[in-house]
């Protein structure tokens, strides 16, 4: 039996404990924010926050999250208003929307970490992100944005 | 396009058509009693339909009139609105990141002088009978449908103004609706929306002549580029829907092992293993793969189990001997010098104009060059994914679909049910980019929910099944020679394009390019030159050939603005001022004239091609990019022009080439010239993702077989640009177009066609050497 945290509520598991945590939260959970997109950690569109740290869920095996506190972009913020998810609206990032949230949560790690980041630091920390979409530059600006906005903490899990 | 390009193979081909599909004889919507005119007609009664009529005469339907159950305006098929006034749209065309959920509600709400905030979307599912054509593609949902949504709108207001005036006991004439109420001038009363939606609901919908559009001079949404995205709300949450995401009660999870080369089946199966997985339930036999496979599944075996894990490690346990089929030795680095050498002969005459023999053997100089553009694969980030349950004689399916209506069809077919015990739900689609028009995956877990007595399926495509088993961008050799005058301007041009079809997976192989393949940028070439043939050498398709967004026009426009920069660099001008002299003057050309007969389905009339319009939104690069500025060493500037979609792009593009060959690319502008824009905002947002998709295949994206085999198998080996590599400055110039009268243009595709060769031409500016070969990776260095 598995014991781990998703977005606060206690949880436990008893399959088996190599599925990844991708699978365990959409079709098990039935959180399907966090995205398939390649089963390889090689497009985040799976990205997730474990022990705050953004990780990929699609290689994450569930027991490798015993005793930690798994964050999905339900979790995010109570209200979806984290300063990100705000900055995504705002500059209207999305296109098809799929790999939005994996690149949200990547994004909402990266200001935890660097709170005025560069474009070089925002490249370097968002490039294991793909958008096929291309929505690059409007990321890159609602980073940016995001980053200037009042840190303030509005109950948002980062 | 599904539809009628179906039938453009069908007709290519000479094959009789064995799919029956509904059609309508009627091609106006016709308020209320939809179905009274409904007639079934197969593809074969259709072409049949077609013969001894002139090819005018077939032709003289355009835009969405020429489209399969072509466009419905029943304001109550669209628009409804509750009680506390919230108004719904239902929106027909299916959603992959264009925003056209956003768009087609924002056209309706303001010819309805509805509040955007009390304005919502639902998904209509595929039923083209009801709501007129639903194929998303071929950029052309706002070039078909604004005018038909604009009344939808305004007649959904002129109902509720009549509501409100019988309610007062006023004429109608001295009611206006304004931002959700009605007001009544004289009187000071007013009542919102909802109050008189009940009422308005029972009315007859009034007479088409009587519904008056708005002054496009008081839209309050259109045009402004101000509306956010409607579901934004819902993708920053995570809450949006994609078909991945369905989940019903007591669902099973599938993945399918397909044959590894196109047209292959199994010798034999052992599943021993694959059944001792723990949470898999069964594996079941897929039948399939036929060649032409259609939209119909490739076959295989399919693993459901009571999740997606372990489904993937039952179908890892498989063990299956495959019959390869006679594709078993497609390579794709043999096949391009069967491409080559076809290129280097003769080939079938697509155009011909003057005297290209005799000019060729005048000229001074000649010059020629080959291009050469791989397979590509869509590869949106949502793979193809779809829930299917079929029980008690019904199919009830969930898909991220660009073609809900070919999905519903083919599941008819397979599951041998009629019309209406066939439902096809369309949810948000994680990208499309053309792979989602083909609804062989939505057949497939139909399959999967029939094999396991009915309970729904999700059927998963791994990232490897879309790679290995894709419809792929077909795979070309472009083939140019001109004759030089002089001055070095071409008074001859020949050009041979040699490339698999799409032709070929609806019929036996037709081998050569189908007129919509032809019209996309090859037949319809407007250079001011007067002798020109243009040759179809035969090529056949050894993997299933499937749009890409944008399609032929990219391998046509890489070579073609390629070559012209050649030309120009041999004649020692600059690029730009040789291109714009070679489009020459501002002036219409009637594409039926210079042998495009397709149009992209529009009426050559209405839609001419307009080389003034081709050479603004060069300008507009040049300027922006500052074009002629001094650059520093290993730097360089390239341009290319192109039209298609009935719209007019261009790109400069500004590169870096380091001693090893990396091209870094510092930005792109970009111009668009489509018309009239219903949302501006998100033309702009589809511009910017076409410039990162184009430089995607010009500078890395290929998909190679050998054996058979596609040999990419996930993002490692397919690279697509990730952010670090897009550039920092994507600026895009939007044309300003006079007034909402005159023809749209699409805006989904015809970003991405001159991104690569304007990338090429800056390549050489850079470095001095020629890239003819896409992906460009690490041709070309500064050293």
């Amino acid at each position: 039996m598995i014991k781990l945290t998703v977005n606060g509520a206690p949880r436990s598991f008893d399959g088996d404990p190599d599925m990844p945590l991708l699978w365990y939260l959409r079709d098990e959970l039935g959180l399907v924010g966090s995205k398939f997109g390649c089963g390889a950690a090689l497009c985040g569109a799976c990205t997730i926050h474990l022990g705050g740290t953004a990780a990929r869920s699609c290689v994450t095996p569930v027991s490798a999250a015993e005793g930690q506190e798994v964050v999905t972009i339900e979790g995010l913020s109570p209200d979806g208003n984290h300063p990100v998810q705000a900055a995504w609206r705002d500059l209207n990032v999305a296109q098809c929307g799929y790999c939005q949230c994996g690149q949200i949560m990547q994004a909402a790690a990266l200001l935890k970490d660097t709170p005025k980041p560069s474009d070089q630091q925002i490249d370097e920390a968002m490039s294991g992100n793909i958008c096929r979409c291309g929505t690059y530059p409007r990321i890159r600006a609602a980073i940016h944005q995001a980053a200037g906005q009042a840190p303030a903490n509005k109950g948002e899990r980062l | 396009m599904i539809h009628e390009l179906k039938m453009m193979a069908e007709r290519e081909s000479g094959a009789a058509a064995s799919t029956p599909i509904l059609a309508n004889a009627s091609r106006r919507g016709v308020l209320g009693g939809l179905g009274a005119l409904v007639l079934a007609l197969s593809f074969s009664d259709r072409a049949r339909a077609d013969e001894g009529q002139t090819e005018e005469q077939k032709a003289k339907k355009f835009g969405a009139d020429g489209m399969p159950h072509g466009w419905r305006d029943d304001p109550k098929i669209f628009v409804a609105i509750a009680k506390d006034g919230t108004v719904t749209v239902t929106n027909h065309r299916s959603d992959m990141g264009q925003g056209v959920r956003t768009s087609v509600a924002l056209v309706v709400a303001d010819e309805l002088e509805a509040d955007w905030a009390k304005v919502k979307v639902t998904q209509a599912y595929g039923d083209e009978e009801r709501f007129g054509n639903q194929d998303t593609d071929g950029s052309r949902s706002l070039r078909h449908f604004f005018p038909h949504f604009r009344h939808v709108g305004a007649a959904a207001r002129l109902m509720l103004v009549q509501a409100a005036a019988k309610q007062w006991g006023v004429p109608a004439s001295e009611v206006r609706a304004e931002n959700h109420q009605l007001v009544h001038a004289k009187s000071g009363k007013t009542l919102g929306y909802g109050d008189v939606a009940e009422a308005a609901a029972e009315l007859p919908v009034p007479a088409r002549e009587s519904v008056k559009l708005k002054d496009p001079k008081a839209f309050r949404y259109i045009g402004t580029g101000k509306i956010g995205l409607i579901d934004n709300h819902d993708i920053s949450t995570g809450k949006a829907v994609y078909g991945a995401d369905i989940k019903l009660d007591g669902m099973l999870y599938a993945v399918i092992a397909r044959p590894p080369v196109y047209g292959g089946k199994i010798k034999s199966v052992d599943d021993s293993e694959t059944l001792k997985v723990a949470g898999v339930v069964k594996t079941v036999r897929i039948e399939g793969g036929e060649i032409p496979s259609e939209f119909m599944p490739l076959g295989g075996v399919a693993v459901i189990a009571k999740n997606t894990w372990a489904a993937m490690k039952g179908r890892d346990a498989l063990k299956i001997t495959w019959d390869d089929g006679p594709n078993a030795s497609y390579d794709t680095d043999a096949f391009r010098k069967e491409l080559e050498a076809a290129a280097r002969q003769p080939g079938k005459v697509v155009r011909n104009q003057g005297d290209v023999d005799g000019a060729m053997a005048k000229a001074k100089a000649r010059h020629e060059a080959e291009y050469f553009v791989p397979h590509l694969a869509q590869a949106p980030m949502e793979p193809p994914a779809a829930v299917a349950r079929v029980k008690d004689g019904q199919c009830e399916a969930w898909a991220c679909t660009q073609g809900p209506q070919a999905a519903h069809d083919r599941l008819m077919k397979r599951l041998n049910l009629p019309a209406d015990k066939v439902r096809v739900n369309v949810t948000l689609l994680g990208g499309g980019f053309g792979r989602k028009s083909k609804p062989d995956y939505v057949v497939e877990a139909a399959l999967c929910s029939q094999a396991v007595d009915g309970a729904p399926v999700k059927l998963t495509w791994t990232r490897e099944d879309d790679l290995h088993h894709g419809y792929y961008h077909t795979i070309s050799v472009e083939r140019i020679e001109a004759g030089l005058d002089e001055k070095g301007m071409p008074v001859a041009w020949l050009h041979r394009s040699v490339a698999p079809t799409i032709g070929s997976i609806f019929a036996p192989d037709p081998k050569h390019e189908l007129p919509f393949e032809l019209g996309m940028g090859l037949v319809n070439n407007p250079l001011n030159i007067k002798n020109i043939r243009l040759e179809n050498p035969a090529a056949p398709a050894h993997v299933r050939i499937g749009w890409f967004r944008s399609v032929s026009n990219i391998p046509h426009a890489f070579a073609i603005q390629s070559f012209v920069a050649e030309l120009a660099h041999k004649a020692g001008r600059d690029p730009k001022e040789y291109l714009l002299e070679l489009i020459g003057p501002a002036r219409k050309i009637d594409p039926v004239e210079i042998g495009d007969v397709w149009n992209y389905g529009e009426d050559p009339k209405r839609y001419p091609i307009e080389t003034g319009r081709l050479r603004r939104v060069i300008e507009a690069v040049a300027d922006g990019a500052k074009w002629g500025r001094k650059m520093e060493k290993g730097r360089g500037l390239g341009i290319a022009g192109h039209y298609s979609f009935v719209t007019y792009t261009a790109a400069a593009a500004e590169v870096e080439v380091d001693a090893k060959g990396e091209v870094k690319v510092n930005a792109i502008d970009i111009a668009v010239d489509c018309g009239p824009q219903v949302n501006p905002e998100r033309i702009r947002s589809q511009m910017e993702g076409a410039v990162i998709m184009g430089m995607g295949l010009a500078l890395t994206s290929e998909i190679t077989f050998k054996e058979g085999r596609a040999q990419q198998n996930n993002f490692d080996g397919y690279e697509i640009v990730r952010i670090d590599a897009a550039p920092k400055e994507v600026r895009v110039h939007i044309i300003p177009s006079s007034g909402y009268d005159g023809p749209l243009g699409g805006v989904g595709e015809p970003g991405v066609p001159p991104i690569a060769p304007a990338i090429a031409n800056a390549v050489f500016a850079a470095t001095g050497r020629r890239v003819r070969q896409l992906p460009i990776r690490a041709q070309a260095t500064s050293a």
